[in-house]
């Protein structure tokens, strides 16, 4: 291996273990250290002037008790399950709207398809917070929704949407949309149809064929489309914090507030570790069936 | 023969009303004369003209502009020569730590990211600022330009650069003038999703930013968090119009190449 | 089969005093566990169309990629002009490529390509221009100077790929499988063209191809590969008449093969005993093969005679039954089963319109073969 080739390697190399594992360790080493009033809120701290004892030192004043206090205080358990629930149930909700969507992608004309994909890809270019806004003013008691279902008579007093979890769900649904369709779509417009033509040629009905050869030939898209909504959807902040409630609980805000509002950093680690460990089986799982695909395609 | 059935047509339908009612919405009320935003008291383009003497958006627009150039060009460069390690390296040791820390940045939670760098800036004693906000920014952003790049160049021709070392070209001359041009729209829809990441991001920068260096989505977030404000309307529109712009205008022209590319390809065996 | 229009005289490969333009001396690559080139010796000389023949995997392109530089020998030296190339890379070799996907840069026109090597060598930038020309004249393509390689058809690409490794003069020429993107006809045609130029430019040129007739269209000297070693390395008509070894009569053409032992050797000649009770067959006697050793022999079907009366005046001949008959117009050939039950393949030449067959199926009939017609080989 040559000077340039092992500068090409090292440079993104070095970049990457610096930002990115080393505040990595950084976290998982506050997460064992005891709050304190101090500044850096916690101790112990790397005191390098110390030489090799400072390393001993640290090691022994770190503990799990953070993680202990996880435990112990329901906030966290129910954070963590709740976050769990309100990923599993948008995923599933966007499933039911996406998959619909990308079923009738793959089977319009030719002609239309780039416009239909233009028209799912556009909204994800376009900014995140600034969508997730927009419904704010959609949601509200006096929001348009319910302005026009009061107009049509459905209800006579406002319902409350904005600041529950139901806005949680519409949001993540609306802004999560085109993760799902996209993998789906991929899988469905590569189908073959004589496949569904021999389904029907061999007794099928066409929506019998639908069950017996669309849905398990999607199985891959929809399975991928489904982790791109429920592995960003679990550590959300954007979301929770603008539509949901007080009352709404998810880790990601909860992290949030435990940093900024209550500056207990050693409690943050703790809680982001533990985040990290319940999402390395997801995306274990996600990375399987892509391999899965790759194979399969080639 | 796919047929295009009435269900499909409804979902359609359905499906692109919920995706852009919402924006539909906001840009027509960013046009509302009154300051209560559900209430229509008529046409007026007040708000723009607010948000242009706001001095706090302004500043938060230029470092919101400055980080995300910044950030994306350093992420591009970065992002491209992982690419090559990834696609062209071979095994070297450590390989499965380096593809482990390309990807693994694609599905942390921002929360994370954001506290983790955090720390390390406090730990090294970086004053937080547009620099901090930057390093933060180009490292996440260079794991999906590598993305972008590497799928790129697993269908590259490695006889082309074989080629080019055959007829005299050293291996950076090679890369400059044969490598590189290939790769090149490649190249820049990482650099645009980069960018489009940078300028988009809250977690990342509430958490890396210091008090002067406020960008566009902090300063966004604060102003909306206790309700829907007209300037953010207004703000909201632009930033739409401009995707959107740009967005078209891009697919268009790689819509217009691809299809002369294919006449021309045509004519040339017919 | 054509051969080379070259000089009667053209074989440096027969002269001693020749000095090759590259030799190869006990070169071996391994790729890891696996050996791909194994201890290989071959010269070949100035101003030869030498082709590499072999199924894929035997070997053939990694040779021809130590030659441009792409990989070093494990073991061995490879000379080129009497220099041991061993570290130079390929950009320092007066060594260019004919890649088999064309690798024509998308992003340059034509007359770019051509001038890709010539800006990366020591031509002055005046004469650039002058030598592009010159080439785009050699492969007819004038016209197309300022096209982008994809608005070019197969066979221009082709040419532009051919031209541009041409350019910068070099003293030796790597083709890898140059004509396999093209149709048929179009091969052909190709293959005409290529000759020429190699005449017109002097320039040695190396091939590799899996396709036989390709190399014994263009090629000079053929070398046979398999499994990274060197089979038989000759001209194409001594490879097709006298092959070395059962592997290359049944590479190259059609050919029947009858298993056996050696019964008696005498002098150029040979006997095989082949089946009980049945005559052993006489034939042309190669090395390497000893009184009761295992041996085949090997026939083309166009040197087999058939026929309905018994040739009583030929020492080889066999009755059987006709088993199925393949017109193919020009020719036809006749599958015919003897009585061990092996099949063996007689060609006829149709020279005369014939409105109905002498011999049809299940025909008995005799195959014939003079006592030179066939080569008994080690097997």
């Amino acid at each position: 291996m040559n000077i340039s080739k092992r500068l090409l390697i090292a440079v993104p190399y070095l970049w990457l273990l610096v930002l990115f594992l080393i505040p990595f360790l950084i976290v998982f080493k506050i997460s064992l250290s005891d709050y304190a009033v101090s500044i850096p809120p916690y101790a112990p701290t790397l005191d390098l002037s110390k030489g090799w004892a400072a390393f001993s030192e640290l090691w022994s004043g770190l503990d799990a008790e953070n993680y202990w206090f996880l435990t112990e205080d329901d906030l966290y358990w129910k954070a963590y399950l709740s976050s769990l629930k309100i990923a599993i149930i948008s995923t599933f909700l966007t499933l039911l709207v996406g998959f619909p969507m990308a079923y009738a992608m793959a089977n319009a004309p030719d002609e239309w398809r780039p416009s239909l994909m233009m028209l799912v890809i556009l909204p994800f270019w376009t900014s995140f917070l600034i969508r997730v806004y927009a419904w704010m003013g959609i949601l509200s008691n006096e929001g348009l929704l319910n302005q026009f279902l009061m107009w049509i008579g459905v209800i006579s007093d406002p319902l409350v949407i904005l600041n529950t979890n139901a806005a949680v769900y519409i949001g993540i649904v609306y802004t999560y949309l085109p993760f799902m369709i996209l993998p789906i779509y991929a899988t469905l417009e590569k189908l073959d149809h004589s496949l569904l033509e021999a389904a029907q040629d061999l007794g099928c009905t066409r929506s019998s064929a639908f069950w017996a050869v669309t849905l398990p030939l999607a199985k891959p898209g929809i399975i991928a489309g489904c982790f791109l909504v429920f592995i960003p959807t679990l550590g959300e902040f954007v979301i929770p914090s603008l539509l949901g409630g007080s009352k709404t609980l998810m880790i990601g805000k909860v992290l949030w507030e435990e940093f900024f509002s209550n500056r207990d950093w050693t409690v943050a680690s703790a809680v982001a570790i533990i985040l990290l460990l319940i999402l390395i089986i997801p995306i274990v799982l996600f990375q399987r069936n892509e391999q899965k695909q790759r194979e399969a395609g080639q | 023969m796919r047929k295009f059935t009435w269900f499909n047509a409804v979902s359609l339908t359905f499906g692109f009303v919920f995706l852009y009612i919402p924006m539909v919405i906001l840009i027509f009320y960013s046009f509302n004369a009154s300051k209560l935003v559900t209430v229509w008291a008529g046409f007026s383009t007040r708000w723009y003209g607010e948000l242009i003497n706001n001095q706090a958006f302004l500043d938060a627009a230029w470092v919101t502009l400055k980080v995300g150039f910044i950030s994306s060009t350093i992420a591009t460069i970065l992002g491209t020569m992982a690419a090559f390690v990834l696609v062209r390296s071979g095994r070297f040791f450590g390989r499965t730590l380096f593809s482990g820390m390309i990807y693994a940045p694609l599905v942390m939670p921002e929360v994370i990211t954001g506290l983790s760098l955090l720390l390390l800036f406090i730990a090294i004693g970086l004053d937080r600022g547009v620099t901090t906000i930057v390093l933060a920014h180009a490292t996440f952003s260079m794991c999906y330009v590598s993305v972008v790049v590497s799928s790129r160049m697993a269908t590259f021709d490695e006889s082309l650069e074989d080629a080019a070392y055959d007829l005299g070209c050293t291996g950076w001359d090679a890369f400059r003038s044969v490598t590189l041009p290939i790769i090149m729209p490649a190249v820049i829809a990482g650099w645009l999703l980069a960018f489009t990441l940078s300028l988009d991001d809250l977690v990342i920068a509430s958490f890396t930013a210091g008090p002067s260096s406020t960008t566009l989505p902090i300063k966004i977030y604060s102003s909306v968090r206790l309700g829907v404000s007209p300037e953010i309307n207004a703000l909201s529109t632009i930033m739409i119009a401009i995707v959107t712009f740009g967005v078209l205008s891009v697919s268009i022209y790689s819509k217009r190449v691809i299809e002369r590319q294919k006449r021309e390809e045509q004519l040339a065996n017919s | 089969m054509t051969k080379p229009s070259q000089p009667a005289v053209f074989a440096p490969w027969d002269d001693p005093k020749e000095t090759p333009l590259i030799s190869f001396e006990n070169v071996s690559k391994r790729f890891g566990a696996l050996t791909v080139i194994d201890k290989i010796n071959l010269n070949i000389y100035s101003r030869e169309f030498f082709a590499l023949l072999g199924p894929s995997g035997c070997g053939k392109t990694t040779l021809m990629r130590m030659l441009a530089g792409f990989e070093d020998a494990s073991d061995g030296t490879i000379r080129i002009d009497g220099q041991d190339m061993a570290g130079i890379p390929a950009n320092k070799r007066a060594v260019n490529m004919m890649f088999q996907s064309y690798a024509l840069f998308p992003h340059l026109s034509v007359a770019n390509n051509l001038a890709f090597g010539l800006k990366r060598s020591d031509m002055p930038k005046s004469e650039i221009q002058g030598r592009v020309d010159e080439m785009l004249r050699l492969v007819q393509l004038g016209k197309y100077a300022d096209r982008k390689p994809h608005q070019l058809s197969g066979g221009q690409r082709q040419r532009v790929a051919l031209a541009r490794a041409l350019a910068k003069a070099p003293k030796l020429l790597l083709l890898d499988e140059p004509l396999g993107a093209l149709d048929k006809k179009l091969r052909q045609e190709t293959q005409f063209e290529l000759m020429d130029i190699q005449e017109k430019t002097g320039t040695t040129f190396v091939i590799v191809t899996h396709d036989q007739e390709e190399a014994m269209t263009v090629a000079s000297r053929i070398a046979v590969m398999d499994e990274g070693r060197l089979v038989q390395v000759d001209t194409a008509d001594r490879i097709y008449e006298t092959p070395n070894s059962v592997y290359v009569a049944d590479f190259i053409g059609d050919v029947n093969i009858i298993e056996g032992a050696v019964d008696s050797t005498e002098g150029e000649h040979a006997t095989l005993r082949w089946s009980e009770g049945a005559a052993p067959i006489r034939a042309m006697a190669s090395d390497g093969i000893s009184n009761g050793s295992k041996a085949a022999f090997v026939i083309r079907p166009e040197k087999v005679a058939i026929s309905v009366e018994e040739p009583k005046d030929r020492h080889n001949r066999v009755q059987g039954s006709v088993e199925d008959i393949a017109y193919l117009g020009n020719r036809s050939t006749y599958f015919v089963r003897l009585p061990d039950g092996s099949l063996i393949k007689s060609q006829v030449a149709n020279n005369r319109r014939i409105k109905q067959r002498l011999i049809t199926w299940e025909d008995s009939v005799w195959l014939s073969w003079s006592d030179t017609a066939g080569a008994i080989l080690p097997n």
